[in-house]
């Protein structure tokens, strides 16, 4: 981000709910610094006026859902020096690639009254499949430290500091109670990325993964052994198949696991 | 002898139980913020404690690998229920801490320390097995080449209440590791629960001055005969035995061996054991900047070996596999340890065994190690 001009800031929207974008917006107390300090050219969430490309930055929330989302994807890549997903849609393909283990056009057909006007894809991926993403920020939504401390890293030159480590830090750092180990909870966790605060075990509920999966993530063994628990197959499925669903280790877990008995 | 005068250090003395109290109201008009065992989200952690009532009467653990759950009892104890997730490392090395602030002016930076405004701590009703983990974690932070000033400062201005445990989980394998169950030094005060009493050993001056007031007699030979007593009963109950006479070689034995594979299939990097595991020491240093660049936070947080990132080095990661990490886990715990603090750096406590997601038992691992022969 060198040089007098400030860097011009794109965020974008494809499939989604807009959650990651008002993430953004959530930032009361740093919106102003962050306006000042970048030239927002594109966000329709926050305002109408329009800069063309190119941008430095492109913010990229929400999955691939339509052929039109392709050439929009392609389209700002073009126009981006570096291109940020922001969201479980945009990095892995979020809770609408639960089509993607169903038959869209019978799902059309009993969904809408006039199912020629749909025009959509089989699938809802990950804009990592279809051009090349710079940085991926997770979670449903994301959290806005997260976001923040990309921005402040790139506008300052540095690497940003975003874990990519298990929940369970998080949980133990906090001194939550491990609600697996304590009472039998299915929860994910040891195999989700941190970054949400450990906010669901801190309220006595499982992680259901939406930061997806972590490094080096194992879920076949944990799989193994919630089902060991007597943690029954549709509850693991459940968890594995959410907002990260498509990720490749949880969906290639889910796809083990469909294999063995109920 | 009730009433001002208190009794000297190294004396043996008795109250009855509910005298408790009256200690940890004297802790307290000292200045002491009590940490102390209590019943909270289905498990025993250390927090923040005032009360007697607020102890763990009545409760006890039915642990396993992987497993831990909190049981009623009949038992009027307060200090029955064994240890929990929580160790007294949460408040000597806290997992987060703030090291310093840094300002950008027009002359370059200035730097700030920053300050520790946390009050003196009394930990009450420290067990054996954590005492050693304590000590073991002063050769780390303070006996070294380098002494951490912020341990330090922590560590010094502790109070120690220890209490000889009479109640042991499936999980605990103190006497394994020498380390317990019975309390032997580095405490103020050292109590033995009896049914309706407690022997009470005074270990320091500062122990010695908060029994001033507090109606206490001295301890009989017939009361000591009690506690040897249940010394032994608990010392019965630990069932788990480890080998520890073949450490370190065994392990270095076997730094090759394909069984380790076998435990990477089923670990999961996720590090609760070394979070849980009460000597467990490493930490990661964050620089946290703000938008405009002029102010900036440095953090140091618990880190783990299990982390890919923390064998991340100039150059690649040295520890690329789960399995490389988990060796060096165990390796250094139960083996290297002994090399590079003259003690091992487990004390039997069975917190790694009992918060495994996946019920990864250190103890079963090594036998299995062990009767595999070295490669």
């Amino acid at each position: 981000m060198a040089g007098d001009a400030k860097p011009r800031l794109a965020v974008f929207k494809l499939a989604s709910c807009d959650g990651c974008q008002l993430q953004m917006l959530n930032l009361e107390d740093e919106l102003l610094d962050i306006a000042g300090k970048v030239e927002i050219c594109y966000f329709l969430e926050a305002r109408s006026q329009i800069l063309d490309g190119p941008y430095d930055v492109a913010l990229v929330e929400g999955s691939v859902t339509t052929e039109h989302d392709v050439e929009r994807v392609r389209d700002i890549r073009r126009n981006s020096q570096m291109l940020i997903t922001i969201g479980a849609c945009a990095s892995a393909g979020g809770i609408q690639a639960l089509r993607n283990m169903q038959d869209v056009d019978e799902y059309t057909r009993s969904i809408y009254a006039n199912p020629s006007y749909i025009h959509t894809l089989s699938q809802s991926t990950p804009v990592a499949a279809h051009v090349t993403v710079d940085f991926a920020i997770n979670g449903c939504p994301i959290s806005r430290q997260q976001l923040l401390e990309v921005l402040t890293s790139l506008l300052i030159g540095r690497a940003p500091q975003l874990p990519t480590y298990s929940v369970c830090v998080e949980c133990k750092r906090k001194g939550n109670v491990c609600v697996l180990v304590s009472r039998g909870i299915a929860c994910i966790g040891p195999i989700t990325q941190a970054g949400c605060g450990a906010l669901c075990p801190g309220f006595n509920r499982g992680c259901f993964g939406c930061y997806g999966p972590m490094e080096s993530a194992n879920p076949d063994s944990l799989c193994h052994r919630l089902a060991m628990r007597g943690i029954r197959r549709a509850e693991i499925l459940r968890l594995l198949n959410g907002f990260t669903g498509w990720a490749e280790e949880f969906r290639s877990a889910a796809e083990k696991l469909e294999k063995t008995s109920p | 002898m009730v009433g001002s005068t208190a009794p000297r250090v190294s004396a043996t003395a008795i109250l009855p139980k509910p005298a408790l109290q009256r200690v940890l109201d004297n802790l307290c008009q000292s200045g002491f913020q009590l940490i102390g065992p209590t019943v909270r989200d289905g498990a025993v952690i250390l927090d923040a404690i005032r009360n007697i009532s607020e102890l763990p009467i009545g409760w006890t653990l039915e642990q396993k690998a992987g497993s831990s759950h909190l049981l009623r009892t009949h038992s009027t104890d307060y200090f029955g229920c064994p240890v929990g997730p929580h160790s007294w490392k949460r408040y000597l090395f806290p997992p987060h801490f703030d090291l310093l602030t840094a300002h950008r002016n027009s002359h370059g930076w200035t730097f700030e320390p920053a300050r520790d405004d946390s009050p003196p701590f009394a930990f009450i009703g420290v067990r054996s097995c954590d005492l050693h983990a304590i000590s073991i974690q002063d050769d780390v932070f303070v006996n070294g080449a380098v002494s951490d000033p912020h341990y330090a400062r922590r560590r010094e201005r502790a109070f120690i209440l220890a209490v000889n445990c009479n109640t042991a989980a499936s999980t605990c394998f103190c006497t394994s590791m020498k380390t317990g169950p019975r309390v032997l030094s580095g405490f103020d005060l050292a109590l033995t629960e009896l049914p309706e009493s407690f022997v009470i050993e005074i270990g320091s001056e500062a122990g010695s001055n908060v029994l001033a007031g507090v109606d206490w007699q001295p301890a009989s030979a017939f009361d000591l005969g009690r506690v040897t007593q249940i010394m032994q009963r608990t010392e019965r109950q630990i069932q788990r035995q480890v080998t520890t006479s073949d450490l370190p070689q065994l392990l270095y034995d076997r730094i090759d061996h394909p069984y380790w594979d076998a435990i990477a299939a089923r670990c999961l990097s996720c590090a609760n054991c070394t979070l849980v595991c009460p000597t467990c020491f490493c930490s990661t240093v964050e620089d946290h900047s703000d938008l405009t660049g002029t102010n900036t936070k440095r953090t140091r947080a618990w880190d783990s070996c299990f982390i890919l990132d923390f064998s991340h080095v100039h150059g690649g990661n040295s520890r690329p596999t789960v399995k490389s990490r988990f060796r060096q886990w165990m390796t250094h715990k139960l083996g290297a340890w002994i090399d590079q603090f003259g003690r091992s750096g487990c004390v039997g406590c069975g917190r790694c065994i009992a918060w495994c997601p996946v019920e990864i038992d250190i103890t079963e691992e090594l036998s299995t190690l062990r009767s595999q022969g070295a490669r």
